[in-house]
């Protein structure tokens, strides 16, 4: 006879092994204070563009409230390929590779799931999004990560990858701009990489949700790369750039068979995107970007303020040129990231997140979000001066 | 828009030294960027947006259509120009359609304003008719909402 089991006993051991994110147990300490300064949150400080609002609205009246086709509305999805044609200049077929996912979120985990078989590898730059890691291991298969450094302005290097290559790697996870680095990639690192994932047989899957936010040096996509697209599963979605994190709206572009796979999951896990959600869609890409460039100007003169201000402090901040983030090093305080944090949330109620939240890589570092009002950046910059005073 | 000027009409108080980081130049630069649009006329002034809703001595507003006869030489700028030197006159503008001048006036009171037209505007030569509004709230102004949505309801941390 077996002794009897608790609660806990039922959980999936690979699930037991995933810890919690960093950024959850710093979100427990913080979430209980009043007037905290917060520099870690990971959404924009705008509302959604009221014409988005308005046609959300009007779908309400309309009664817009059933079930889509599990791909998506056809209307959005042909939004969706029109938008990756202008912005990319890559074509997909809007009927059999586009998918509309709940969020970039959904679409990393069903493109994960899609291709990962229990032991397969796959590669993934570090510091990253928490999300990474974890859905790897939920997939059964084994996060490899892959450092990026500060000299390299946290761009991915084929030369790192190379050593981190097995015979059983099957994916390259990527995520330029970055988070939390800000990191971008140029023209060159994307060939690079596009050749590195050819020559070891790998199939790419690239979260560009930041691709609207990049600020300086062009927009670089995997998408634009012809050679690459039998391999490529390129994720993109609204939260960042249209301020639309709350609809939960992503979407997938990659050959129908994948795409057919993904599918697979999805309409099982899934069925489709809030309908509400996908009308919004619609009329964020068709309505021209016009909001995104007045969002994206602010976000700019905001990151020139703050990384100025911290260098000016002392310390090192690179200028990223994409997302919201600044990740400026904390290695001159002789703290560590999660000491600076807490030291400075407790004496001058001052959020940013611990680098290492990030992957262990990110040890030493912070992460700043600009994407608050001027005010309080200015706020946060003049009790960092007092704090590191102090020190 | 310069950006510069984007960036005063947004915040006026906003530091030289936090414009500056935020284009990328010095102090120095923006003062003397400011002091010259000051010189060409291209600011004309800073001031903070009030409230009205929320200022108990904020006084009445009203807008009045004027309709007015337009002169042989100068058309309607000659009359504008009168009406716009009186104090009560916030704006003023020239208008296509129905009737000729967009006024915006302030006064103490209804009393006050219903003056200013009958004794002020109305006996003016070359006025033919006006018609007067008063504004009874403010929703949004230059483009501010006046009950903002600006509270942060985010997530202090998040991924």
């Amino acid at each position: 006879m077996t002794d009897s089991k608790s609660a806990p006993d039922f959980i999936a051991p690979h699930l037991r092994g995933i810890p919690k994110s960093g950024i959850r147990d710093f979100f427990e300490i913080v979430a209980g204070r009043k007037d905290v300064i917060s520099l870690g949150i990971g959404e924009p400080d705008f509302k959604t563009p009221w014409h988005i609002r308005e046609r959300t609205i009007s779908a309400l009246e309309q009664g817009v409230t059933r079930y889509t086709s599990n791909f998506g509305s056809p209307e959005l999805r042909k939004a969706i390929a029109a938008y990756m044609e202008v912005s990319f200049k890559a074509a997909y077929d809007w009927e059999r590779e586009t998918l509309v996912t709940v969020g970039v979120s959904e679409a990393l985990d069903i493109a994960l799931r899609s291709v990962l078989s229990p032991g397969d590898e796959v590669l993934y730059h570090e510091p990253s999004f928490v999300a990474y890691a974890p859905l790897v291991s939920m997939a059964h298969a084994v996060p490899v990560p892959v450092r990026t450094y500060r000299r390299d302005d946290f761009r991915l290097t084929v030369a790192e990858l190379e050593k981190a290559v097995t015979s059983r790697t099957r994916v390259l996870l990527l995520n330029f701009p970055n988070n939390p680095t800000g990191a971008t990639l140029t023209h060159a690192d994307t060939q690079a990489l596009a050749d590195f994932a050819i020559r070891h047989n790998l199939l790419v899957i690239s979260d560009e949700v930041y691709s609207e936010l990049t600020y300086e040096g062009g927009r670089h996509s995997m998408a634009a790369i012809p050679r690459l697209r039998d391999r490529l599963v390129l994720l993109n979605g609204f939260s960042k750039a249209w301020s639309m994190t709350g609809f939960r709206l992503g979407y997938a572009c990659a050959p129908a068979p994948l795409i057919d796979a993904m599918t697979k999951i999805h309409q099982y896990c899934m069925m489709c995107a809030s309908s509400i959600s996908q009308c919004a869609g619609v009329e964020a890409l068709s309505a021209g970007d016009e909001d995104i460039a007045d969002m994206r100007e602010s976000y700019r003169l905001r990151r020139n303020y703050l990384v100025g201000a911290l260098n000016d402090l002392g310390l090192d901040c690179f200028m990223p040129r994409g997302a919201f983030y600044v990740f400026p090093s904390i290695a001159a305080t002789g703290l560590s990231s999660y000491d600076f944090a807490m030291r400075f949330l407790d004496a001058h109620d001052v959020a940013c997140v611990p680098g290492d939240a990030f992957g262990a890589s990110g040890a030493g570092y912070l992460r700043c979000c600009y994407a608050t009002s001027m005010e309080q950046l200015k706020e946060a910059m003049s009790r960092l001066q007092a704090f590191l005073k102090k020190l | 828009m310069d950006l510069l000027l984007k960036m005063l009409k947004e915040n006026a108080r906003e530091t030289d030294a936090a414009l500056a980081k935020q284009l990328g130049t010095t102090e120095e630069d923006v003062k003397a960027r400011v002091a010259a649009y000051e010189r060409e006329g291209v600011i004309r002034g800073f001031h903070a947006l009030i409230n009205p809703n929320r200022d108990e001595g904020m006084s009445v507003r009203a807008v009045i259509e004027l309709r007015v006869r337009p002169e042989r030489e100068g058309g309607f700028d000659r009359l504008a120009t009168r009406v716009s030197k009186f104090p009560q006159v916030e704006a003023l503008f020239l208008m296509s359609g129905g009737f000729d001048l967009l006024l915006f006036v302030k006064g103490k009171n209804l009393k006050e304003v219903a003056e200013f037209v009958s004794v002020g505007l109305a006996t003016l030569d070359g006025v033919i008719s006006s018609e007067t509004h008063f504004m009874l709230k403010t929703y949004k102004d230059q483009d501010v909402l006046m009950e903002s949505e600006d509270h942060d309801d985010r997530l202090q941390v998040c991924p």
